[in-house]
C-alpha cells in the first residue's frame, strides 16, 4: 500500500530565503498527522508543493502514490486542501461555490454530499447566502467544505481553526475525526499545540525548512518533555545546593522542579524535609506539546 | 473535461451576475459614441461611396466593444482572483493549463460578442445597412476577441495590482483601439499615419470586421485575417508558455 503522502528530498528557495532545505517525509494512509513549526518554517510551502501551488526546485512529492507533477490529475483528485488564508469568491453563494468546486473535480449532481458536508459543518442555513455575508468562522468552515467536495482520501488543513470560536472548533474537530475514522488521512498544521497533541498520532516539526523532529506524539512527549513538580511551603527554607540547582523556580514559599523519572520526586521531597521545609500544597504537571515544541526549537 | 466546462460556466456566470457593469454599461458607452459622432459628422464625412458615416461607424464601434470587453473579462477576472486569493480554487483541481486558457478565452470572447451584439441591436433604429459577408464578421469576432482575451490573460497574470492593469488598459489597449480606424477610414489620414496604422493589429481587426458589413475595406480581408491569425497564434503560444511554467500563479 503506497503512503498517503511521500516527500523525498524537496528543496525550495524564494530568492534569498531557503523555504525548504531537503525535506523527507512519509505519512501512512489513515494517519492523523501534525505538521508543526514557527512562522516561516516552511509548512505552507510544503503544503503548496504537495497541492501544485508551488513548484519545488528539487525532489519529488506523491499523494496516494501519484507524482504531483507527472501525474498531477490523479494526485490532485486525491488531495483536499484547506488554505490558511480566508479566501472566497464574492460572486457566489455557498452552494454555488460548492457546486462549482465539485465540477472542477469532475463531479456533477453532487448535492447529496454537499448537503451532508453543510450539515456537519453547521452551514445548512447559510447554503444560499453569498460568501461575503458569512462571518469569519463560517467562511473558514466553508473553506473546509470546499476541500471536501470531491471526498479526497487525503485532507490537508493549514491552520483550520484560526479565528474559529471554541464551540465551532469542537464541532469541526468532531467532523474531521469522523472523516479520519472513515479512513481519510488528515494532515494538520496549527499553532494551537494542544490541538495537535490531542488529535495527531504522529507529529513532524519543521524549522527553517528542515524537519527537526518526527515521531509519534506519545514518544515526543516522552522524549522531550520533562514533568514538573510544584510545591508550596509553610515558610521559606534554604535549600541544600544539590536541590537548589535543580529548582526551576524558587519564589519564597513556592518552588518548582523538573524531573524525568517519578523516583526523583521522592529524592526532592526528602531533600526539602531535611532542610526543614513543611509542604502545604503539591501538584504534578504532566508534559505538554508546548514544552516539547519550545524544547525542540531551542535545541535546533 | 467536466472541470473545463465548469470553469467556463463559472467565468460566464461571473460576468453575467454583474451584467449591468459588464454588458449593459459598455453597450451604453458605444451608443453614446454613435449618437454624438454620428450627429456631428454624418453630413461631413462619407468614408466609402454609398455608405453614410453613421453606418460606417456602427461596425467599428461593435468591434471596438467586442475587443475591449474580451480584454476586460479575462484580465479583470484573473486579477480579482489573484488579489482576493480565490485563484487557488481553480489551481487546486485537476484542470490542465490548456483547459484553463481555453475556458478564460471562450468566456471572454462570449462577453465581447454579447456586448458587440448589444451595440449592433441598439444601433439598428439609427441606421440601416445590410450584412454583405457574415462569415467574415464571425471570423473577425472570434479571432479578434480571442486575441484580446489572450492579451487579457497575460495582463491579468502579469499585473500585481489593479493600477498596473489599468495602465495596461489605458496606455495600450485604449489607444490602439481608438487609433485603429473605428471612427475614420485610414485613407483619410496622411500617408505617414496610414503607414503607421499598418503596424496596429487592431486596425486589421476593425477593417476586416467592417468588410463583413459593406464588402469594402481599406485593405484586403485576406490580409487582415492573416495578420490577426498570426497575432493570435503568437499571443496564444506566449500565454500557454506562461501558464505551463506557472508564471506568477504557481510560485
Amino acid at each position: 500500500m503506497s503512503p498517503a503522502i511521500r516527500v523525498v528530498g524537496v528543496t525550495k528557495r524564494f530568492r534569498s530565503l531557503q523555504a525548504l532545505a531537503g525535506v523527507d517525509l512519509e505519512v501512512a494512509q489513515g494517519e492523523f498527522f501534525g505538521l508543526l513549526g514557527p512562522n516561516g518554517a516552511g509548512k505552507t510551502t510544503l503544503i503548496s508543493s504537495l497541492a501544485g501551488l508551488a513548484r519545488p526546485d528539487s525532489g519529488t512529492l506523491e499523494v496516494m502514490g501519484h507524482d504531483v507533477v507527472r501525474d498531477y490529475r490523479a494526485a490532485r483528485m486525491a488531495l483536499g486542501v484547506v488554505p490558511q488564508e480566508l479566501v472566497f469568491d464574492p460572486f457566489f453563494t455557498v452552494r454555488e461555490m460548492l457546486r462549482l468546486q465539485s465540477g472542477y473535480f469532475g463531479l456533477r449532481n453532487n448535492d447529496d454530499w454537499i448537503d451532508e458536508i453543510l450539515h456537519h459543518l453547521d452551514l445548512t442555513s447559510k447554503a444560499n447566502a453569498n460568501m461575503r455575508m458569512l462571518s469569519g468562522g463560517m467562511k473558514r468552515r466553508a473553506l473546509v467544505a470546499q476541500a471536501l467536495v470531491h471526498r479526497p482520501p487525503v485532507i490537508v488543513l493549514d491552520e483550520p481553526t484560526a479565528g474559529v470560536d471554541v464551540e465551532l472548533r469542537q464541532g469541526l474537530w468532531q467532523f474531521i475525526r469522523k472523516l479520519n475514522r472513515d479512513g481519510h488521512t488528515i494532515v494538520l498544521t496549527t499553532h494551537y499545540l494542544e490541538e495537535a497533541e490531542t488529535l495527531c498520532g504522529r507529529i513532524a516539526m519543521l524549522k527553517a525548512g528542515r524537519i527537526v523532529a518526527l515521531d509519534t506524539t506519545a514518544n515526543l512527549l516522552q522524549r522531550f518533555a520533562c514533568r514538573a513538580l510544584t510545591l508550596k511551603l509553610a515558610a521559606p527554607v534554604v535549600l541544600p545546593p544539590m536541590l537548589a540547582s535543580r529548582a526551576s523556580k524558587q519564589d519564597g514559599v513556592e518552588l518548582a522542579f523538573g524531573f524525568d523519572r517519578f523516583d526523583e520526586v521522592a529524592d526532592i521531597l526528602v531533600g526539602i524535609k531535611s532542610a526543614g521545609g513543611a509542604i502545604v500544597d503539591m501538584a504534578l504537571g504532566t508534559p505538554d506539546m508546548e514544552q516539547v515544541f519550545v524544547g525542540i526549537m531551542n535545541q535546533n | 473535461m467536466e472541470g473545463f466546462k465548469t470553469l467556463l460556466y463559472k467565468e460566464c456566470l461571473r460576468f453575467w451576475k454583474v451584467g449591468f457593469q459588464t454588458v449593459l454599461s459598455p453597450v451604453l458607452t458605444a451608443v453614446l459614441y454613435l449618437l454624438i459622432f454620428g450627429h456631428v459628422l454624418e453630413d461631413h464625412v462619407q468614408p466609402y461611396p454609398g455608405v453614410s458615416y453613421t453606418a460606417f461607424l456602427v461596425p467599428g464601434l461593435v468591434m471596438m466593444t467586442v475587443l475591449q470587453n474580451a480584454f476586460a473579462n479575462s484580465s479583470s477576472s484573473l486579477i480579482q482572483s489573484k488579489i482576493t486569493g480565490n485563484i487557488v480554487f481553480v489551481l487546486l483541481p485537476p484542470i490542465s493549463y490548456r483547459e484553463f486558457y481555453i475556458a478564460y478565452v471562450i468566456a471572454a470572447v462570449l462577453r465581447g460578442a454579447m456586448c458587440g451584439l448589444g451595440v449592433l441591436l441598439v444601433s439598428l433604429p439609427f441606421v440601416s445597412f445590410s450584412i454583405a459577408e457574415p462569415v467574415w464578421i464571425l471570423a473577425f469576432t472570434l479571432l479578434g476577441g480571442a486575441f484580446l482575451a489572450s492579451l487579457g490573460v497575460i495582463a491579468g497574470i502579469w499585473a500585481d495590482k489593479f493600477d498596473q492593469l489599468a495602465a495596461f488598459q489605458n496606455f495600450l489597449i485604449m489607444p490602439l483601439t481608438m487609433l485603429s480606424g473605428v471612427f475614420y477610414s485610414i485613407h483619410s489620414l496622411p500617408a505617414f499615419w496610414q503607414g503607421v496604422s499598418h503596424f496596429n493589429p487592431f486596425f486589421f481587426m476593425i477593417d476586416g470586421f467592417r468588410y463583413g458589413f459593406f464588402g469594402v475595406s481599406d485593405v484586403s480581408p485576406w490580409t487582415s485575417i492573416g495578420v490577426v491569425t498570426v497575432c493570435f497564434v503568437v499571443l496564444a503560444v506566449i500565454t500557454l508558455q506562461m501558464l505551463a511554467r506557472g508564471y506568477k500563479l504557481r510560485a
